[in-house]
């Protein structure tokens, strides 16, 4: 009897012990957010790779932490997925998890009303609200920090597309670049010459910006009451801006402008397209075209027709309508989980100071959402030839994709209904927007 | 007389599992057995029935992760939107092909494999290791490596086709650029890498055939083909047909091979694909629950149709 006794005893503490490891391991992995190196604070900012990488002098987002540690925190970095969508998928499972390990964040716009929405982000300091909503800041970048009235996280980079072209091919087209170009003219200025349009048309979120902007442009909204839950939310897409978006897709696809392969085609097959011998002709992309046509030729140096690159503002939709520009960047927020949230703040307004904000953009290439930034010496050289002030112009009269919480849906289910461009008619915004109303409430798979 | 009947009534009672005339040892025996089981029985109910109760419950919300305050009861509408719409039925279908296609082809190299196995006396432990190594290599790796090796930029199978035939197989040809090729491709990965797992499982089943049959079969003038049909088959029924259920219950959940190579483009997305998206890109937790209880109830279904169908007893091991 003594003796089953102690057995059970043995099997009951094995057990005890059992369970105890499996807590224990559950515990321990979210360790490591307070401490770090002689007492200091150690802020985490998870970053989207960036040309820095996670080298401290890269000139990236790395570099940009190693120089805004103080001796009152260090600022550590976490490199995120490559595709905006991992990154979302990784820092929601992260903030929706409710983990105090994350304090900073590099958020994509289109997935940061999401997050604000859920109530993940930290509120801006008044101070902060106040600088950012002063005018120094490009509009779009205010725009796009804003939800339901409220701004909800740090301008840090502001991006947007300009139209690329070859001046020799648009002098034998007969445009005049000097003035404002429609996509019309663009379609016929390729046919004639017999070059192509770079457009970015695979299935992916980049062709959402080339719909949105093209819908824009004819002053026309994906979505109107982008604050709205999805039971209230309307939709702009069956109108005739929508329509007008279809057809300028449908017409550069059917001429074959947009190159063989339009439907597969991200910003580097874009990219490509304009290098190639004989059919570049015109590409809209975002500003890093510029360092990139510049280390392309043979052995790093500039391609042999850098001479011949022109760029001016995003084509119009409509004719004499201001064209709208797509708005990429990347804003900082902080994490409501946190237990830094002042610092983290603090940390923020170093990050986005204007001399941190020029030096991210010579380094890395990602225009500066501050706007003081584009009058300095060192930018104006970097982007020659009014390069900086179209960049700077450009992003004014940018259009955020709408700033909806649900855009991640509504992004996909656009892109799956406008895809491939080749099938694009003008019926296709009106299925999409009845198969995006159908998604969101939940009748539809996507 | 009487005797007997109330000895009967207690043998009977006692097969239905009445505790009442248990021995005093079986009773201590087995309340520590339960003892001993309880944490391990705890944490199996922690970990597996209450995720699986949760998600039933989830499954009858309209909820987004990110949008709490939208959460709303729909009954079953997540249930009848699933099943009334296309792209599960697509996903469906895609799985079910898959599931097929590796099953008959893991079914007949995996028996060909512990047949030479089986037989082959001199190198069998290295035989049966080597055998194994596709197993062995995590799936993620093996679906990259079948990746490689059929794209155009890095592959050598476009390469290898084009020798073989003599220059008419086209050196650019995309295995990934339709939805029946892409579906090869994951198909022969997964043979590859779980045929090995297969040819283990018969090989334990054909260990298990009385020789002295096969051989009396043999002095009766079967041929090789007769002997391996109606002695060798049937004496492994038991073997077969849980390698089989083991195989199917695990392709239906495919998801690493066509996540790597395709991301589920050209319709080549899997249910547990399917589930994932809504669950964890989307975050719609009610449609992702009600889309993996549906998974779940399909393996059940296959599980009863395997175990009630072909009548397998998962407890026995023997071939009789």
């Amino acid at each position: 009897m003594e003796r089953r006794r102690t057995r059970r005893g043995v099997a009951l503490a094995a057990a005890a012990a059992m369970l105890g490891t499996t807590m224990v391991t559950a515990c321990s992995s979210s360790g490591g957010e307070a401490g770090g190196s002689g007492g200091k604070v150690n802020l985490v900012w998870y970053i989207n790779p960036d040309g820095g990488g996670s080298n401290p002098k890269g000139g990236g987002q790395a570099q940009l932490a190693a120089e805004c540690s103080t001796s009152r925190y260090h600022i550590s970095i976490q490199l995120l997925p490559n595709s905006a969508s991992d990154q979302q998928t990784q820092l929601l499972r992260r903030l929706a998890a409710g983990d105090s390990a994350v304090d900073l964040m590099s958020v994509d716009p289109a997935y940061v009303t999401q997050f604000a929405a859920a109530g993940y982000f930290a509120p801006v300091p008044k101070a902060m609200v106040a600088k950012i909503k002063s005018g120094g800041t490009v509009a779009s970048s205010v725009k796009a920090s804003t939800y339901a009235g409220k701004i909800i996280a740090v301008p840090f980079w502001a991006n947007t597309q300009v139209l690329w072209y070859r001046k020799s091919v648009a002098k034998k087209a007969g445009l005049d670049m000097s003035k404002p170009v429609t996509w019309d003219q663009l379609i016929a200025a390729a046919q004639k010459t017999h070059t192509d349009i770079g457009v970015q048309a695979a299935l992916y979120e980049g062709y959402s910006v080339w719909i949105n902007a093209l819908v824009a442009g004819a002053g026309g909204k994906i979505v109107d009451n982008p604050s709205a839950d999805y039971q209230h939310i309307k939709l702009g897409l069956d109108s005739a801006a929508g329509r007008k978006a279809a057809a300028v897709i449908a017409k550069v696809a059917a001429t074959g402008v947009g190159g063989p392969a339009m439907g597969s085609s991200e910003e580097t097959q874009s990219l490509n397209l304009f290098q190639a011998s004989g059919s570049s002709g015109f590409l809209v992309n975002w500003p890093y075209v510029w360092a990139a046509l510049n280390s392309a030729g043979p052995g790093g140096k500039p391609v042999p027709w850098i001479k011949d690159v022109g760029w001016t503002m995003y084509p119009q939709t409509v004719a004499g309508q201001t064209a709208k520009p797509p708005f990429g960047g990347i804003e900082l927020a902080v994490s409501k989980y946190s237990n830094h949230t002042k610092l983290a703040y603090q940390a923020a307004q170093c990050i986005t100071s204007d001399k941190h904000q020029a030096q991210y953009m010579i380094g890395t290439g990602n225009p500066a959402a501050a706007k003081a930034v584009y009058n300095r010496a060192d930018i104006k050289k970097a982007f020659p030839g009014g390069l900086a002030a179209l960049i700077v112009k450009s992003l004014d009269n940018a259009a955020p994709r709408p700033l909806s919480p649900y855009w991640g849906d509504i992004s996909t289910a656009l892109q799956q209904k406008f895809s491939p461009p080749g099938s694009v008619n003008q019926n296709t915004p009106a299925a999409a927007q009845s198969f995006i109303s159908n998604v969101l409430n939940g009748k539809a798979l996507l | 007389m009487t005797a007997t009947i109330e000895q009967t009534r207690q043998t009977r009672r006692s097969r239905r599992g009445g505790r009442k005339h248990l021995s005093d040892r079986a009773r201590s025996e087995r309340s520590l057995g339960w003892k001993l089981s309880a944490p391990a029985f705890a944490v199996m109910l922690f970990v597996t029935l209450w995720p699986i109760a949760y998600a039933i419950v989830l499954s009858l919300y309209n909820y987004r992760l990110t949008d709490p305050a939208g959460k709303r009861f729909v009954w079953l509408q997540n249930y009848v939107v699933a099943l009334s719409d296309s792209l599960f039925w697509q996903d469906f279908l895609t799985t079910f092909i898959i599931v097929v296609f590796t099953l008959i082809f893991e079914l007949v190299i995996g028996m060909a494999f512990a047949l030479v196995m089986h037989k082959i006396v001199f190198p069998r432990k290295t035989l049966r290791t080597i055998v194994l190594i596709p197993y062995s290599i995590i799936t993620v790796v093996s679906g990259f490596s079948w990746l490689y090796a059929a794209s155009v930029g890095t592959g050598f199978f476009n390469h290898w086709l084009n020798f073989i035939t003599a220059g008419a197989f086209p050196l650019d040809y995309n295995w990934f650029g339709g939805r029946w090729d892409s579906l090869f491709i994951i198909c022969c990965s997964e043979i590859w890498k779980t045929t090995p797992f297969m040819s283990l499982l018969l090989l334990a089943g054909l260990a298990q055939v009385d020789s002295s049959m096969e051989e009396a079969a043999k002095v009766d003038g079967a041929t090789w083909w007769q002997r391996f049909y109606k002695v060798i088959l049937p004496n492994m029924k038991a073997a077969l047909m849980v390698a089989v259920l083991f195989r199917t219950l695990d392709a239906i959940r495919i998801y690493d091979n066509p996540f790597i190579m395709t991301g589920g483009a050209n319709q080549t997305q899997s249910l547990s694909m399917l589930v994932a998206d809504e669950t964890i890109k989307r975050v719609e937790i009610g449609m992702g629950s009600a889309l993996s209880v549906i998974l779940f109830i399909i393996v059940l279904i296959v599980a009863a149709i395997f175990v009630r169908g072909f009548r397998v007893d998962l407890t026995t091991t023997g071939g009789r």
